[in-house]
């Protein structure tokens, strides 16, 4: 079956999505509810968002991957002890990287769980924003669950600060779930693409379930019914579920609704919709056949539809599975076996906790700053749109234009400036000159900002971006991200008012494979 | 027949817990299957295990080994009594 050919038939216009999601999302918004709400409520703790718990905000408040705001400080690790996989998805092409997944391929460095425990202590000692180590693949972390639960054990005895995650497909997950229990692992993220067989064979070419190799509907079947099953026990005993969707244009964006339906009434407490990236090189069926992934604007249109939901999550950067460092950046080659090897690793507990107090008093002047930008604001606002940030973490602007490997999308308006995404580019500065070439594919990436703020930007660069309609702007160096894009808002609010300039519309982005994950 | 695995292997390991007669390990590049373990997982399941959940499908008859379905139900019945 093609999965290109049936695609005109079941799909439906992001317009129309984008409407019935928001109508879906209004009744939702009942009071005070502990699973959600689409956050009109407000009875979360003070520094947590509206529309999450107490309980739970303070089980992920440090989380990177989880909380926006503490990707800017702490760091996740992967290690990858679990190459095997008991299903094939059509955008996975097993022996290399899976950008979807956020897995390493097999060909990449495979560790045993002593190995992966020694690895984690040298770069927790080395990097004291290290809070939390996952378990990713290569395949499916309980595929082969000995190695991940060895692992987590071993851990557990050594570093008990630190926290565990683990990312599964959910099909061997409810039998799992004591076990997962056990070893105090609190964060799962289960990778649920649809809820609908007929969508599922689409995606799913087979199984392997009961000894048993099960292809089309009938894959699809078991498999939304093993992970949906496992959500349910995972919620029942209090571990937190994250959900990660893969969107596919023309097979599940118009399903992802139900799919974010689905998993909120099942408590997840957390909904990642992330891009198809599929090209003919990484030689996954869906990358051989045509199947394309969606544009920036296809994916915030899903996102913005789903955000009434579960609770979304918009700066999932789909790391690698044997990434080290703060969100964004990749530190893993000064961690490879051989150096770890000769290192001499000494675990420092109360180091680390000193660090990480410091990082909290820097995150609630962050807090503050965007507290008063907001009270500042003037609230008759009308204009939304979007701005490129480029920042190195401390959620600050601190990033020079020319060494951004990636961009964070924000959107503005009077009132707020809410974390939306991120856009991986090519580096533009390479040995201390500008890339003239990469230029383009950076504006592509951030093409429908308005403007992007930086710490500092060369004369060339800053030519060429105002030729493609954004304005580079470095006036706000080093100031928080919020407060800085409201200040700029303000300002272009001003220029407007002074009739210097006029309001136009942007137009849309491409989203992109970025350094991460480029085929081992 | 037993089965044996081709250089195509991705050592992605999923064969090994599958196996019903532990005829699968880590061989020095990549997975081995003894064949003096392996029944085509005859005595346990209708298929060999190891061929449907492989993802790159490596693992075909070792011609080296053949072996009549008698043979092999005899060699099952030797290792379930070790
Ligand atoms: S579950 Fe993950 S590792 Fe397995 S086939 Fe799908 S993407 Fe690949
Ligand atoms: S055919 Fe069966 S017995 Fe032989 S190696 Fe494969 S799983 Fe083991
Ligand atoms: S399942 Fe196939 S690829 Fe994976 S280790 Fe076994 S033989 Fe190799």
């Amino acid at each position: 079956m093609s999965a290109s050919a049936k695609s005109s038939s079941t799909y439906i216009s992001l317009d129309s999505l984008l409407k019935s999601g928001r109508a879906q999302s209004e009744p939702s918004s009942s009071g005070c509810s502990s699973s959600g709400g689409s956050g009109k409520s407000s009875c979360g703790s003070a520094a947590g968002p509206d529309d999450m718990p107490a309980h739970i905000w303070e089980k992920v408040k440090n989380h990177p991957c989880y909380s926006e705001e503490a990707h800017h400080h702490y760091a996740r690790m992967h290690v990858a002890v679990a190459p095997a996989c008991n299903i094939q998805c059509n955008y996975c092409n097993r022996k290399y990287d899976c950008s979807n997944e956020s897995r390493p391929g097999v060909v990449s460095q495979k560790l045993t769980p002593e190995q992966a425990v020694k690895k984690v202590l040298a770069v927790a000692s080395a990097i004291p924003q290290m809070t939390v180590l996952g378990i990713a693949g290569p395949g499916d972390a309980l595929a082969n669950p000995a190695k991940t639960f060895k692992t987590f054990q071993l851990l557990q005895e050594q570093a008990p600060d630190i926290k565990l995650c683990l990312s599964t497909n959910g099909l061997a997950l409810p039998e799992m779930v004591d076990e997962i229990a056990k070893y105090n692992v609190d964060h799962v993220t289960i990778t649920i693409n649809m809820i609908d067989p007929e969508v599922g064979e689409r995606i799913y070419p087979w199984i392997f379930y009961q000894h048993k190799r099960w292809t089309g509907r009938d894959a699809a079947k078991i498999l939304t019914e093993r992970q949906l099953e496992g959500l349910e026990k995972l919620s029942a005993k209090g571990i937190l579920t994250k959900i990660n969707s893969v969107l596919i244009p023309g097979v599940n964006d118009e399903h992802l609704l139900e799919v974010n339906r689905a998993v909120k009434a099942r408590g997840a407490f957390l909904h990642n919709i992330m891009p198809l990236i599929s090209e003919a090189e990484h030689g996954t069926y869906f990358g051989l056949n045509g199947q394309r992934g969606p544009s920036a604007q296809e994916l915030k249109a899903v996102q913005d539809a789903c955000a009434g939901g579960a609770n979304l999550m918009r700066h999932c950067r789909q790391c690698r599975a044997d990434a080290v460092g703060l969100l964004g950046e990749d530190r893993s080659d000064e961690f490879t076996l051989d150096k770890i090897e000769q290192m001499e690793v000494v675990y420092d507990l109360d180091k680390r906790r000193e660090y990480q107090q410091s990082v909290e008093r820097e995150r609630q002047a962050q807090h503050a700053a965007k507290l008063e930008a907001v009270a500042a604001a003037p609230a008759d606002e009308d204009i939304k749109l979007l701005l490129a940030v480029a920042t190195q973490g401390q959620g600050r602007v601190n990033q020079h234009f020319g060494h951004a490997t990636e961009f964070q999308i924000y959107e503005v308006s009077g009132r707020e400036a809410v974390f939306v995404g991120h856009r991986r580019v090519d580096l533009y500065c390479q040995g201390g000159y500008g890339e003239d070439e990469q230029l383009p594919s950076i504006v592509n990436a951030i093409n429908d900002c308005h403007a992007v703020l930086v710490a500092k930007i060369g004369a060339c660069p800053r030519d060429e971006l105002l030729a493609a309609g954004i304005e580079p702007v470095d006036a706000y160096a080093h100031e928080f991200i919020e407060k800085a894009a409201l200040s700029w808002f303000a300002d272009y609010r001003a220029r407007i008012a002074r009739g210097e300039i006029s309001h136009q519309p942007r137009g849309d982005a491409r989203i992109r494979q970025g350094a991460y994950t480029a085929a081992a | 027949m037993a089965l044996k695995i081709t250089h195509e292997c991705i050592n992605c390991d999923v064969c090994e817990p599958v196996c019903p007669n532990h005829a699968i390990s880590q061989g020095v590049e990549i997975y081995e299957i003894d064949p003096d373990l392996c029944t085509e997982c005859v005595g346990h399941f209708d298929k060999p295990q190891c061929q449907l959940i492989c993802p790159v499908s490596c693992i075909p008859l070792d011609p080296e080994h053949e072996e009549t379905p008698a043979q092999l139900l005899d060699k099952y019945r030797r290792l379930i009594r070790l």
